[in-house]
């Protein structure tokens, strides 16, 4: 990086840090309004399970509830980490 | 019936008691029977900025216990006709607002009023839920700045399923962006989110943008509501979301103000 690409970037900055944060949280906490208590909880326990398998991070398990009229659907989204390749 | 209109945020500081004072004062302008309620219980303000703090005898707390009745307490202004004033209390604490009580102060207020803007505190607790539980249609007075609008979006989801209107299931408050203490020229160098930013993220109709201004504060220390200072651009800007508010169409003015401003002291043009 140049040292003028640095001034840009850093120019450009902080209004589109500032919306790309946003966007990030408020699409976050649009998905956790109205869910269940129990939801962080579940969350967490399922989180330690699937690490005694694999290493994941906390924020690759997602868990959401969808109601509908006649029933509701948990859903359960966990992101593996990519298999490991070594290019040597 | 009137219309109940609520100014929220849930961030302070971000210019609701400021707005509520203005967006009375142009609909009674319009010659709507208004009347703006203080519903920040414990920290009253809206009576300096509308200029009666000295006539305050009964308060909205009064009026719900039944200590006084609704003439006794509301305010007449001296300077528009057809606005009134109800200020909140000044010694009691917000729980003293219940939903049935201020439901029954509503409704009789309903009866004679064209409109009532209430003016709710901070917050996402009691006494912004009672502020905001029974409106019609929703100010979100939001400045453009990561915690207010973040903060303006959660009020968004309890609006959606806090108000009676979504417990009742009826259609739905009727949502508006008030964007406030916008700076363009900071908005023009990248240290401001833009209108633009802030509405692709709450994606709500926008009822105007109020630029940050010295004639808002000079108001607010003489007690005039900014929107009677009719050669200000925040007044104007204001005066501009009050005709949208009554369905009016109006382009969006000053947003290049601040740097004509500018220029024209630089230069003296
Ligand atoms: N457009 C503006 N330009 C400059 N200053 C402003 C503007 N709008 C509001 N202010 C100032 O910001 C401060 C807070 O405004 P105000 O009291 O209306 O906010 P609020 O949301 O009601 O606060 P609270 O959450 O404490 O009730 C005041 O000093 C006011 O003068
Ligand atoms: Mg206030």
């Amino acid at each position: 990086m140049s040292f003028f690409d640095y001034f840009k970037t850093k120019k450009k900055s902080s209004a589109s840090v500032a919306k790309e944060r946003l966007q990030i949280i408020v699409a976050h906490e649009r998905n956790t309004r109205d869910q269940p208590d129990y939801l962080p909880a579940l969350q967490q326990e399922l989180l330690e399970v699937i690490r005694r398998y694999v290493e994941i991070d906390d924020d690759q398990v997602q868990v959401q509830l969808d109601r509908n009229d006649s029933c509701s659907v948990l859903e359960l989204n966990v992101t593996l980490p990519e298999e490991i390749t070594d290019p040597q | 019936m009137a219309r109940i209109i609520v100014v929220t945020s849930g961030k302070g500081g971000v210019g609701k008691t400021t707005t509520s004072a203005s967006i009375s004062t142009g609909l009674a302008q319009r010659g709507y029977k208004t009347a703006v309620i203080d519903f920040d219980v414990g920290l009253r303000n809206l009576d300096l900025i509308m200029n009666c703090e000295r006539r305050v005898v009964y308060d909205f707390v009064n009026v719900i216990q039944g200590e006084a009745t609704l003439n006794q307490a509301l305010i007449r202004d001296k300077r528009v006709e057809n606005l009134f004033i109800l200020p909140a209390s000044q010694t009691r604490d917000k729980e003293a607002l219940t939903a049935e009580g201020v439901q029954k102060v509503l409704d009789e207020m309903s009866e004679t009023f064209d409109y009532l803007v209430c003016d709710s505190p901070a917050g996402i607790e009691h006494g912004a839920l009672m502020a905001l539980y029974h409106a019609d249609e929703a100010i979100v007075v939001t400045n453009p700045e990561v915690s207010s609008v973040r903060d303006s979006d959660r009020i968004l989801g309890i609006l959606q399923s806090k108000s009676r209107r979504a417990e009742e299931g009826r259609e739905p408050v009727k949502e508006h962006l008030l964007l406030t203490r916008y700076n363009n020229e900071r908005v023009e160098r990248g240290e401001m989110l833009s209108l633009e930013d802030v509405n692709d993220i709450l994606s709500i109709s926008l009822l105007g943008v109020i630029p940050e201004s010295q004639a808002v504060l000079n108001a607010s220390n003489q007690g005039t509501p900014v929107i009677l200072e009719d050669d200000s651009e925040a007044g104007g800007a204001y005066a501009d979301a009050v005709a949208r508010l009554l369905g009016e169409e109006r382009p969006l003015r000053f947003l290049d103000g601040q740097k004509k401003g500018f220029l024209k002291r630089m230069f003296g043009g």
